[in-house]
């Protein structure tokens, strides 16, 4: 959904006009069985990296070099990721969470069209697949073993459904040893799935 | 990739990167796999693909279109409704009915709810 195509009413779901297009050739071709279900989606997961201008990215290193942009951050996302002028609008309710040495935070959501793909990318398909979505409420702790990722077990782990109005950027902790680089060396350190909370960032010595 | 690679290769234009094509949005994703999707089923070819697109394209152009690129996929996804159409897989009628109902089905989904195409969408 690009931003010129919200409307703005948060009481219903919306589709732009080019998305209703495709969706109903989608559809047609699908009950004419000229394309199988799933088929289009395996052609389009393989470009889920190419899709979207990926500047989460962005964000999260300017919050970690600049105390005055977390702040405004974390008070309204969408408010602070707007006042980037090299990063596009997002919609309209983006909180973003921080992880602490006390607290991790990871997302869930369900198909909803406001996914924040303006900042990361398509979701993948583990992300909209249901038994993620069902364990990471009930098992957090259990799904982000399954991510290779183990936290202390003090760490409190907050889980987010953004199936409401709002969509959650996880704000990962900046990783140790990256004292004195810059913005552009920490984005690189910055995954996709450090911002859903399934990962954490590269360590400094990973980075390409 | 070896499709995309070959459409890539053979159709101008596609906005891309070293690695192959790029996106600026998912709704342009979808119509370029429907695209390679109909190529690899042999409803058309990537040469009628590619006079179809170009017409389309001059088309537009003559009716003012900026040609900045941000618009390729418009014009990309014009080109599978008319090829479509003319081959007759679906009439532009059925497609229109098609794309008033999931209008319908997205206006009567709450915001956060998958939208899902019903029978009783189609007034």
């Amino acid at each position: 959904m690009s931003p010129q195509d919200h409307h703005h009413d948060h009481d219903r779901s919306e589709l732009s006009e080019t998305e209703l297009r495709v969706r109903a050739l989608e559809t047609i071709l699908t009950e004419k069985g000229y394309v199988e279900s799933g088929a289009l989606d395996a052609i389009i997961q393989a470009y889920e990296t190419k899709i979207g201008p990926h500047n989460g990215a962005r964000v999260v290193a300017k919050a970690w070099t600049d105390p005055a942009f977390k702040k405004a951050l974390l008070e309204d996302g969408t408010k602070a990721v707007g006042t980037l002028g090299h990063v596009s609008r997002v919609g309209d309710h983006l909180v973003v969470v921080e992880n602490t040495s006390a607290r991790h935070n990871m997302v869930v959501c369900t198909l909803c069209s406001c996914y924040p793909w303006e900042l990361l990318g398509l979701p993948p398909v583990w992300y909209k697949s249901s038994p993620y979505r069902s364990r990471a409420v009930k098992d957090p702790r259990g799904v982000l073993a399954d991510f290779g990722v183990t936290l202390p077990k003090d760490t409190e782990i907050r889980v987010w459904d953004s199936t409401a109005e709002t969509r959650f950027l996880v704000l990962p902790m900046r990783p140790a040893g990256t004292e004195g680089f810059s913005e552009q060396q920490l984005a690189e350190l910055v995954t996709r799935d450090s911002m859903i909370g399934t990962g954490f960032p590269k360590a400094p010595g990973a980075a390409s | 990739m070896d499709a995309a690679a070959r459409a890539t290769a053979e159709i101008p234009g596609i906005p891309r990167d070293e690695g192959g094509p790029v996106f600026r949005e998912p709704w342009e994703a979808h119509a370029f796999a429907i695209a390679l999707t109909l190529n690899q089923r042999g409803v058309f070819t990537w040469t009628e693909w590619a006079a179809a697109l170009a017409d389309e394209i001059k088309r537009a152009q003559a009716a003012g279109d900026p040609d900045t690129g941000e618009t390729y996929y418009r014009h990309w996804l014009a080109t599978l409704e008319k090829l479509v159409a003319q081959k007759g897989v679906a009439s532009m009628d059925t497609l229109d009915r098609y794309r008033d109902a999931w209008d319908h089905a997205a206006d009567r989904t709450p915001h956060g709810k998958p939208i899902e195409l019903k029978p009783e969408d189609f007034g």
